[in-house]
């Protein structure tokens, strides 16, 4: 499954059972978030959240 | 037998967990909560026999397994064991009260009480939130102006948690701590946490490296999780050069891909069979 990093705007590829909320880290160096839109893998920047943790 | 996996964001680990399910055929469904929303006593969006809490996010976590839990579905961890983690403090009381040995801790509630704490605790002192993880806010206050500016700082942050200070005994680690792992009644693996800064998360760049189980780490690991009813959890534990192991914190969704990497030991692959084995019984 092919998608674009939103940051650099350079093709992404995802693995075919890529799961909504996995996190990609692109060539690019930026770290993503899939989201899925229908039969399409979209990508967010990650935003860190605080709470998250262990 | 179907386990179904809560998460917000799937990092390596809860991808390792899907692999490790489907190597033993064993079928796992994915609850993704920002999709799926959760009826309160209601059927959930996906059935499963088991359901796995690896949220990311504290809040997620719990309130996802209060409203699984209110359909009498079984959450690993449940919402109580959750909570009991998360709060360092209601962790420290549960595990003092229970004889489990912890690093000496006072409680302050304004910058008067705190440095009047730190005076009886003695300097160095380590201060932290109640809360929090991976390290986050986590200081060491070499002397009372160290202090004082820490204190400062947590005044002009808005969440009431911060200002409830914790501050601990520093305690004179080898320069490591242990991240011990329990799964149901075992304790199949444990890292040193090696680092040359006082803080040896490896979230915060401490090194991992296999580490020992002897019977003690593995006895206290198990009272440990006992007290706060997690069944799958990682336990930080300090190893004091005069008392021996001090239980320090206890995390309920721990991250492993570290562990996996130094040990090679398939843990994800142990909570799956977990999981299968407690549904079975």
């Amino acid at each position: 499954m092919k998608s674009r990093c939103p940051i650099c705007g350079r093709e992404a590829l995802l693995p075919d059972d890529v799961m909504p909320g996995e996190v990609i880290e692109h060539d690019c160096g930026v770290t993503l978030e899939v989201v899925i839109d229908g039969s399409r893998a979209l990508l967010k920047p990650l935003e860190i959240g605080e709470d998250w943790g262990e | 037998m179907d386990i179904a996996l809560v998460y917000d964001i799937a990092r390596w680990e809860e991808r390792a967990i899907l692999e490790a399910a489907r190597k033993r055929s064993i079928s796992v469904d994915l609850l993704h909560l920002e999709t799926q929303p959760l009826t309160v006593n209601g059927k959930p969006p996906v059935e499963a026999d088991v359901y796995l809490q690896r949220c990311l996010s504290y809040a997620n976590a719990l309130s996802s397994t209060i409203a699984l839990e209110s359909t009498d579905l079984r959450v690993v961890n449940n919402s109580r064991a959750i909570a009991v983690a998360h709060d360092k403090l209601w962790t420290l009381a549960l595990l003092s009260k229970a004889g489990i040995p912890t690093p000496r801790t006072v409680i302050a509630f304004s910058e008067s009480s705190t440095m009047k704490a730190a005076g009886t605790l003695g300097y160095p002192v380590v201060v932290k939130p109640i809360n929090g993880s991976w390290g986050r806010l986590v200081s060491l206050a070499e002397d009372e102006e160290t202090l004082r500016v820490i204190l400062e700082h947590r005044v002009y942050m808005n969440n009431p948690f911060l200002k409830i200070h914790l501050l601990q005994e520093f305690v004179r680690k080898p320069g490591r701590d242990i991240r011990v792992f329990v799964v149901g009644d075992e304790v199949p693996v444990a890292i040193y946490r090696v680092s040359d800064h006082w803080v040896t998360n490896t979230a915060r760049g401490g090194r991992a490296q296999p580490a020992p189980i002897d019977g003690e780490l593995r006895e206290l690991s198990l009272k440990t999780a006992e007290t706060l009813g997690v069944e799958i959890a990682g336990l930080d534990v300090f190893e004091d050069p005069e008392r021996g192991y001090l239980v320090n914190e206890v995390n309920a969704a721990p991250d492993f891909r570290n562990t996996v990497a130094v040990t090679g030991y398939d843990l994800p692959g142990r909570i799956v069979e977990y999981l299968a084995s407690t549904t079975r019984r």
